[in-house]
């Protein structure tokens, strides 16, 4: 059951720099721990993050098994116009969570 | 310092020594923090830490909180009810300030966490949830979550009287290899420090609480676990009464602060 919190404002004038934070529900496991038996467990993590605000993309990220669980990022970008930000988590194995949310530039 | 004399190393270590025995030695009536004095255990962590709580968009114990209002919602048991068909998830505001409570047919108090299995039995007929399991941790995170900025207001009346009596004397006597108690640490020398780390009070206003050193989201009981290893002391039975009797105790003695949950620890 993942899930994503994102903060991106509503609303910002033409021009402005603003913050936006993503929170990712995810283990994060670094397939370096092993589980009471000794068993490697094996890795799982989110390698990848993207975000495209109306079709050009802003910001990437790559993340590595010393990232913790739950992986925060907040970046900052320019507003230039009306419309979204789409998010793109990808783990190991090509799978993808995504989430989007909306900006009104005035 | 390898060119220290010998002689000299032995005293300084000597030294040391003493002067921790005469703190240990200093407080060990256990005195309990006047009102005036009591803090969150919020106050003592760094502002990075403290950032993380404050905003529900960057503090990952919300995730829990979200889950637990999903299951709240969820029909389950052979009676095929949701917790929300009896109560509506606002209509808990105000409980976890409350807890642990007393229970009629269990005869004893029961924590929050408890208190959702034996409701799950009683009007949902389904099977209890395995403690520490993430959905039972987030439908305490949902119930909790419900009362945040409430004071923490626990009574204890003649049927608490034994329980809490017990909790207080676990939490002021000593135990484990260190043969040292909580009260030592929590009511005598918090604001000091301890190898790197503030000593906090051990109020437990936010649980289940997100702790960073466990990547997730746990209990009070299981915080308890911890500090008892730190103490060299073997962790009770996981559904021994003294873990229930420690965080009545410990609720008490959090009366006046407010509760956080989902609160962000170290």
């Amino acid at each position: 059951m993942a899930r994503a919190l994102i903060n991106v404002p509503r609303k910002a004038r033409r021009g402005e720099i603003i913050e936006i934070k993503t929170l990712l529900s995810h283990p994060m496991e670094t397939g370096y721990r092993r589980d009471n038996m000794g068993n490697l467990i094996s890795r799982d993590i989110i390698s990848r993050f993207v975000c495209v605000y109306n079709g050009t993309e802003v910001f990437q990220a790559d993340l590595f098994p010393a990232v913790a669980a739950n992986p925060f990022l907040s970046f900052f970008t320019v507003a230039t116009e009306s419309g979204t930000f789409e998010f793109r988590w990808t783990d190991d194995h090509g799978n993808t969570q995504t989430a989007q949310a909306n900006i009104e530039v005035a | 310092m390898s060119a220290m004399p010998e002689h000299l190393g032995h005293r300084t270590c000597a030294a040391f020594l003493l002067a921790a025995l005469s703190v240990v030695a200093s407080g060990a009536s256990g005195s309990e923090i006047p009102a005036a004095e009591k803090r969150s255990d919020y106050e003592f962590m760094s502002p990075d830490t403290r950032a993380i709580q404050d905003d529900d968009g960057t503090n990952p114990g919300m995730f829990s909180v979200l889950d637990g209002e999903g299951l709240w919602n969820k029909k389950d048991g052979v009676l095929s009810v949701s917790c929300d068909d009896c109560h509506s998830g606002a209509s808990m505001r105000g409980i976890a300030a409350r807890y642990p409570a007393y229970d009629v047919d269990y005869k004893r108090p029961v924590d929050l966490q408890e208190r959702i299995n034996i409701c799950r039995k009683r009007r949902q007929n389904a099977t209890p949830l395995p403690p520490e399991s993430r959905e039972l941790l987030a439908l305490a995170a949902f119930v909790a979550h419900q009362s945040r900025g409430m004071l923490i207001e626990l009574a204890i009346d003649e049927r608490l009287k034994p329980f809490f009596d017990a909790g207080r004397e676990l939490f002021e006597g000593r135990q484990g290899q260190l043969n040292i108690s909580c009260a030592q640490c929590h009511d005598d020398n918090w604001g000091r420090r301890l190898a790197g780390n503030v000593i906090p009070q051990a109020q437990p206003t936010g649980y289940p609480a997100y702790r960073l050193e466990w990547q997730e989201i746990g209990s009070l009981q299981r915080r308890l676990r911890n500090c008892l290893t730190g103490m060299r002391a073997e962790p009770y039975p996981d559904d021994a009464i003294e873990y229930v009797e420690l965080e009545l105790y410990m609720a008490w003695r959090a009366n006046g602060l407010r509760i956080e949950t989902p609160a962000v620890r170290p």
